[in-house]
């Protein structure tokens, strides 16, 4: 029973760390959004708005990130370190 | 149907100080390391000042657009970097590059990933000690109010952490996706062509006809594109991270 419980929670626990996803998917969508923005307003520029917008991209996904592995370490290293506490 | 998803493989095990596990990150990065070598020792080989080979217009252009890179984000006077900078994009993409050849990438493990932030972070440290001396160094974390300290301290640690995480988290995503998306396929065909009758859908219901191409287009997301840019932002990061080190 004790260990069934454990295993639900991990697996809810690693289902909501992955709504931390939203987040940049919006940040993402909204820098994309601002960077085509600017190229149709400058297109000389295009080079460089689109590799910092990479690099902005990428950045934003961190806390995207972090909820992944969490949501990892919840399924594969938490149930082990749990069930030994037991 | 199993989904298998692992980390790296523990071979064999040193028997001194407790035990060093030798993992498939350490053979497949020494792998990686020693293809970079080889790589730069053949194209290096017989260096002319006129009348150059092919080989030499190679190797000249990805020193220069090496230093270029680091010239451009960190300026002159960090021209030395330029050597550290190559190095670490050139393991970071073969690295991960190398799941293109079915082998566990050595930038999946966190250790990988994690040795060069911890890298950065001494670069950054010593950047930051060099520019204002130790004193300033540690007046900078009482920075605007000394009631703010803890959180100074805090997101200077977080710099190696995210960077470690962020590269260990785009491979080991694409990873976990692709995986989930080989199962996926392996059991839809299954499902599908089991309704054929006789022994043709037994026959048929076994082999996954669905995994033939449709996971090409993840992988050049995932292992081309993701690599390449992982490899960049990391190598961008570091620049930044040191030539602002060197402005404060």
């Amino acid at each position: 029973m004790e260990r069934a419980i454990v295993l639900m929670g991990c697996a809810i626990g690693a289902g909501l760390a992955l709504i931390a996803g939203i987040g940049p998917g919006i940040g993402e969508g909204y820098a994309v959004g601002k960077a085509l923005e600017s190229i149709g307003r400058q297109p000389e520029c295009k080079g460089d708005v689109t590799s910092t917008m990479l690099l902005g991209c990428a950045i934003a996904e961190t806390t995207g990130i972090y909820g992944f592995v969490t949501g990892l370490l919840l399924i594969f290293v938490a149930p082990g370190i749990f069930m030994g506490l037991l | 149907m199993n989904v298998d998803i692992t980390g790296a493989r523990i071979y064999w095990t040193i028997p001194v100080l407790g035990g060093i596990p030798i993992t498939a990150t350490i053979v497949n990065a020494t792998i990686v390391s020693l293809a970079v070598l080889a790589a730069c020792i053949f194209l290096t080989r017989d260096l002319q000042v006129r009348s150059v080979s092919k080989r030499q217009v190679v190797a000249e252009f990805l020193v220069e657009t090496a230093q270029n890179f680091v010239n451009g984000n960190m300026g002159e006077r960090f021209a030395y970097y330029g050597p550290f900078v190559a190095a670490l994009f050139a393991s970071s993409i073969f690295g991960s590059l190398l799941s293109l050849l079915g082998m566990f990438p050595p930038t999946s493990d966190l250790s990988t990933t994690g040795a060069w932030a911890v890298m950065v972070f001494v670069l950054i440290t010593y950047t930051k000690i060099k520019t204002g001396g130790l004193g300033g160094y540690l007046k900078g974390f009482t920075q605007p109010i000394p009631v703010l300290t803890p959180f100074n301290v805090l997101s200077e640690l977080a710099t190696p952490i995210s960077m470690a995480f962020r590269h260990f988290g785009n491979v080991v995503s694409g990873s976990v996706i692709s995986t989930l998306v080989y199962a996926a396929l392996a059991s839809a065909s299954h499902a599908i062509l089991s309704w054929l009758p006789g022994a043709l859908g037994d026959i048929l219901g076994v082999i996954p006809i669905l995994q033939v191409g449709i996971p090409a287009v993840l992988s050049v997301y995932f292992d081309l594109f993701s690599s390449a840019m992982q490899a960049f932002i990391f190598c961008m990061l570091t620049t930044l991270y040191i030539a602002n080190a060197a402005e404060e």
